[in-house]
């Protein structure tokens, strides 16, 4: 279990001040000019040595994301782009930083702006987070006034600007790319890869595009050292996370904790345990509504990080655990998901446009079990012809649940198909 | 050079090529939808997955893969296969399968590919999806439902059209293809959308369950309805031009068509003139050939050739030019004249009166003066390699006259007051500095700064500026007339214009009404006031009960361009063959066996009885039509005729840009155009349409 000292969010429950003063009572905004002092090189190396991945739920080391953008600034300009439009069902901790610790996400673009080689940083948040990008608007306010930003910002000679820009609630917009597109203006749509932001990104300039948490948590990294943060967690999955905790628990919440810590242990120790206690436990989706569910018997030990969970065919995500109990009617849980999916499809593709209304469609005829069996095996090859073949994530994300569910309950669903059926019969 | 192998085939392609176009140099076709070679690459309807090593273990997008070195494509492996069944199957979930009543049946990608690449039956047993049909106007017809949400259309328009309104609005199953504001399509290269779909969605509304593609025989021609002379195929069955499509010609139309070029053919079934007519006690009276050349001959037996005059239509051919030029010299007349717009344009150097840049060479300027020009109406394809330039950035366009008038791409009004001109080639004009400081500048000259009092004026004024501002250098002529009629550069290099004391259109309209001209031959000349010939002898060859008809005493049927194996010069100066794809109706003939036969009636018997001596007399008169389908630079030579300008704004040449010449005024569908594009704003009465 996490030390209180080697908590990186230490206002994340909001008890204390979230403004400048009370942040920097916290130990942000310490002494900043001296990290940048240290040059673009030394920050990046001791990012890679970190071992922090990605906290948006790809978990793609952001060190090296940031040694991407090109040395030298050419006649483009670099920008740094804070995604913050935390759309994945379950996730609700990049809201809980920018509300109660703003100045850490400003400190962090500061120093990874600097890092990437950018002045201008854009923070674009979901537009349903009224608060949060109220506090954060205040937040650089202040700390453009004590010229923390600016064209001097902490007297370290780099000019850095922070723009908050609201987004309109779509959930593809949480895909970098496409955020990119909305940013400027145009329908929130996935663009192709390559070319990549860090060579064609926001107006055609280098673009690195990181998520709040991983903004976030840099500042203290390289305060403390990159072994630090290495040396919590595991090999490859280091440092700690915010886990969210929703659903059929008694106390849900946000908690840091450190990586790799096991399912069930964080679930009791700061959730409260499963409703009704962990035999009431059905299943448990570890990662955001896009990674495949798991049931008791494999929550019972794994452990939560980007390896451990892969190993068990599901992913870490956003951390975002969302636990369902034995009241849950898991067949129509997951046809929730799909429907979600189906109405966030951009449209743009052909195997996400046409397959998650089909997936969806199917879906709803399982919950009633209004199927044959077979139609078992033809949703699930069709999970798997949208999977890989779209331009972004979201057809992978529509997939995995449901292959997730076929995996771990597919008896469930077969009972239902021939209670339908019997009760067909018996009408007869 | 980067070295791949595509299902193990070794390929050496440029840096920056796809994967698809690597595959494509080396005869492997990959499927696709969404991909098109002039549009930006969309990637969003993944026929064209592939597999890819190294990479991830996923299929590749192949139309926007950059090749790297070292890798392997397998275009057919068991994943890609997958793969595109997989797509297949989703693109046909909710398409309908209507084959039997598409007009794109037959001609339609998606139907292709899924008997090639598809599977034999479908899994999906839900509801399918309709979707609401859109206004696009009269000459797209829509069927949203089989959309397949490709985008080409939407690319179309705002990267080729250069009009961006139509938009996929909406996401997921329930994104939409449709103009963003209600409205019809403002787009005078709309009926390109029919060509981009790749399935029925969008077909050409004019041809509508009217054929089926397969009945259909294709003739290879060009076009005539303006003077750009793209490329066409001229599609009929039976005797009947059913539809016209473009066809791939990189230096003139690369692979778009004007709306009016591809809808105008139903003008070629109504209005024609299909038997020789006669004047008898004031009313035309249908004839045979032989009387009508009879009454000719009788009537001008005794009229000497000075006082007949020909008055030379738009689009005249070069072996009727040819024809009639050596008439006009048997007869010994001078007054002969090919611009019936009264343009000042001179016969003498090629230079003076032809489109000197050349339309590809357009991609190549960085500053363009538009005179008294709207390429817009005049030559959209024209318009659209401008927008084409325009869009790779750097184009600086200026235009005097005509301000105000929307070309898709900015343009700075220097003025409406021709003297603009004169301060521009005195170099006082601050656009002079931009001609100056250009590296390749360009000045486009329109009829309608031609054809006035003072055009002569006008050309030496607009030559003086190309003069100034280094328009003419070595390896580059930014001098450039735009012509709006198909027939009037192959008739200025025959010499159509008036001889030693002859009379230009203006006069010789004039001298008909004052008598002096006693007969007047007009080769299909329709486009100006025929109402005060007075008393002459009229005879109108062509083929459209039009203006001139109304007021011939004789009338000759001639023949359309479909019907006709005919030459034209472009306003480049691109000489090119139109090819007959269909018989000329009723008695109507060919325009060159006409004229041939009326000199023959009149006593001059020429030695031209086949086409073959007829092409061979086109060149001895004017070498540079020997030479065909490809150009040659005019040498720079004094044209033009100095003297002041007057303060009238120029007038535009086109004034409706859907009916410019009888077939096109014959059209129906130009007159729902005209009602839907120019005039959709005014309430129309009850008698009206």
């Amino acid at each position: 279990m996490l030390h209180d000292r080697d908590r990186i969010f230490t206002n994340l429950y909001g008890f204390h001040d979230w403004h400048l003063a009370g942040a920097r009572a916290r130990g942000d905004w310490d002494n900043t000019a001296a990290i940048l002092a240290r040059g673009r090189e030394a920050i990046i190396t001791e990012m890679k040595a970190s071992g922090l991945r990605g906290r948006g739920g790809a978990g793609f080391s952001t060190g090296l994301k940031w040694s991407f953008m090109p040395r030298e600034i050419g006649e483009r300009p670099h920008y740094l782009v804070v995604n913050a439009d935390e759309g994945e069902p379950g996730t609700c901790k990049d809201r809980d930083i920018m509300r109660f610790d703003p100045h850490k996400l400003i400190e962090g673009c500061l120093i990874a702006g600097f890092a990437i080689g950018a002045h201008v940083a854009y923070i674009y948040i979901r537009g349903e987070f009224v608060r949060e990008a109220e506090h954060l608007e205040a937040a650089i306010a202040e700390a453009r006034e004590a010229g923390l930003l600016g064209p001097d910002a902490c007297g370290s000679g780099w000019a850095m600007e922070v723009h908050v820009h609201r987004g309109a609630g779509a959930y593809i917009c949480g895909e970098e790319t496409a955020l990119i597109q909305s940013l400027e203006g145009k329908k929130g749509q996935p663009r192709l890869k390559p070319p990549f932001p860090a060579g064609v990104g926001l107006y055609g300039c280098p673009t690195t595009v990181n998520n709040v948490e991983s903004i976030a948590v840099a500042p203290t990294i390289l305060r403390r050292g990159g072994a630090w943060f290495a040396g919590l967690g595991r090999e490859n999955n280091t440092g700690t996370k915010v886990f969210c905790i929703s659903g059929h628990v008694n106390n849900p919440c946000n908690v840091e904790e450190e990586m790799g810590i096991p399912l069930r242990e964080l679930i009791e120790k700061h959730a409260g345990g499963v409703r009704g206690g962990w035999n009431n436990l059905l299943a448990v989706i570890p990662g955001g509504s896009s990674v495949p569910v798991l049931p008791r018997d494999v929550c019972e030990t794994v452990r939560m990080d980007f390896d451990s969970l892969r190993e068990v065919k599901s992913g870490l995500g956003t951390a975002a655990v969302i636990v369902m109990d034995q009241s849950t009617d898991i067949v129509k849980a997951i046809a929730r998901l799909s429907r979600f999916y189906k109405h966030e499809s951009c449209g743009q593709c052909t195997p996400c446009r046409e397959g998650t209304g089909w997936l969806w469609r199917v879906m709803e005829r399982l919950v009633t079990g209004e199927a044959s069996i077979e139609e078992i095996d033809t949703l699930e090859q069709v999970t798997r012809q949208i999977e890989g073949h779209t331009i972004c994530a979201l057809g992978d994300a529509a997939a995995w649940p449901i292959q997730g569910l076929i995996r771990h309950f597919r008896p469930e669903i077969v009972n239902r198909i021939k209670a339908r059926q019997g009760q067909a019969r018996a009408a007869e | 050079m980067p070295k791949l192998t595509i299902d193990g085939i070794a390929v050496d392609v440029p840096a920056g090529t796809t994967v698809l176009q690597a595959a494509e140099s080396i005869g492997i076709e990959i499927p696709r939808f969404c991909y098109h070679e002039r549009l930006s690459i969309a990637g969003n309807c993944r026929m064209c997955l592939v597999e890819v090593k190294p990479g991830p273990p996923k299929p590749a997008a192949s139309c926007a893969l950059p090749v790297a070195e070292g890798m392997e494509v397998r275009t057919n492996s068991e994943m890609a296969r997958k793969a595109r069944r997989g797509v297949m199957e989703f693109l046909l979930i909710n398409h309908p399968l209507d084959c039997p009543i598409c007009d794109q049946g037959g001609e339609c990608d998606l139907q292709d590919q899924a008997l090639t690449f598809g599977a034999d039956r479908s899994r999906f047993q839900e509801s399918k999806r309709a979707v609401a049909e859109k206004n696009l106007g009269p000459l797209i017809r829509t069927a949203m439902t089989r959309c397949i949400q490709c985008t080409r259309c939407v690319r179309f328009c705002t990267e080729i059209a250069g009009v961006p309104d139509l938009g996929m609005v909406g996401r997921g199953e329930h994104a939409e293809i449709m103009p963003y504001l209600d409205g019809v399509l403002g787009s005078e290269l709309s009926g390109n959308l029919v060509d981009v779909c790749p399935v029925g969605a969008l077909t050409n509304g004019a041809y509508a369950y009217t054929a089926r593609p397969w009945e259909l025989a294709h003739t290879e021609s060009i076009d005539v309805l303006d003077a750009v002379g793209a490329a066409i195929r001229v599609d009929t069955r039976g005797a009947q031009v059913m539809r016209v499509l473009p066809r791939l010609n990189e230096a003139v139309n690369e692979e778009w068509l004007a709306d009016k070029s591809r809808y105008a053919i139903d003008g070629l079934k109504v209005q024609r003139l299909d038997t020789p007519w006669v004047r008898r006690d004031g009313t035309l009276k249908p004839a045979t050939w032989a009387e009508a050349f009879d009454v000719i001959a009788r009537r001008l037996a005794d009229v000497p050739g000075s006082r007949i005059a020909a008055l030379v239509g738009d689009q005249v051919d070069a072996e009727t030019a040819t024809v009639l030029k050596d008439l006009w010299t048997a007869l010994g007349s001078p007054h002969l004249d090919c611009r019936q717009d009264g343009a000042a344009l001179e016969a003498g150097a090629r230079a003076g009166y032809v489109f000197n840049t050349t339309i590809a060479g357009i991609e190549d300027a960085d500053a363009v003066l538009l005179i008294g020009t709207d390429p817009r109406a005049e030559a959209p394809l024209i318009n659209a390699r401008l927008f084409k330039r325009f869009r790779k950035g750097g184009l600086r366009v200026g235009r005097v006259g005509l301000s105000g008038r929307d070309l898709i791409y900015p343009v700075e009004d220097l003025g409406d007051d021709p003297s603009v001109l004169t301060a521009i080639a005195g170099g006082t004009h601050p656009f002079a500095e931009v001609l100056k400081a250009a590296q390749r500048p360009m000045l486009i000259v329109g009829q309608g700064a031609l054809a006035r009092p003072d055009g002569a004026a006008v050309l030496a004024l607009a030559r003086a500026i190309a003069e100034a501002t280094g328009m003419v250098i070595e390896g580059w002529n930014g001098f450039n007339v735009l012509h709006t009629a198909a027939g009037r550069v192959g008739a200025l290099d025959l010499g159509l214009v008036p001889g030693e004391g002859g009379r230009d259109a203006a006069g010789i309209v004039s001298g008909c009404a004052e008598g002096a001209i006693e007969a007047v031959y007009l080769v299909g000349a329709d486009e100006r006031d025929l109402s005060g010939l007075g008393q002459a002898f009229v005879i109108y060859q062509g083929s459209h009960g039009d203006a001139g008809a109304q007021v011939a005493d004789v009338i000759l049927p001639g023949a359309a361009w479909t019907e006709k194996d005919a030459t034209y010069v472009n306003t480049e100066g691109r000489v090119q063959r139109a090819t007959r794809a269909v018989l000329p109706p009723g008695e109507a003939r060919e325009d060159w066996k006409i004229v041939r036969a009326l000199a023959e009636a009149l006593g001059h018997r020429l030695p031209l009885d086949t086409l073959a001596q007829v092409r061979a007399r086109m060149v001895a008169l004017a070498p540079v039509l020997g030479r065909l389908d490809t150009l040659a630079p005019a040498g720079w030579a004094p044209f033009g005729r100095a003297g002041t300008v007057a303060a009238t704004p120029f007038a535009p040449a086109v004034t409706n840009r859907y009916m410019t010449c009888p077939i096109t005024r014959a059209s129906p569908t130009m007159a729902a155009c005209v009602r839907a594009f120019l005039n959709g704003n005014e309430k129309r009465t009850g008698t009206d349409g």
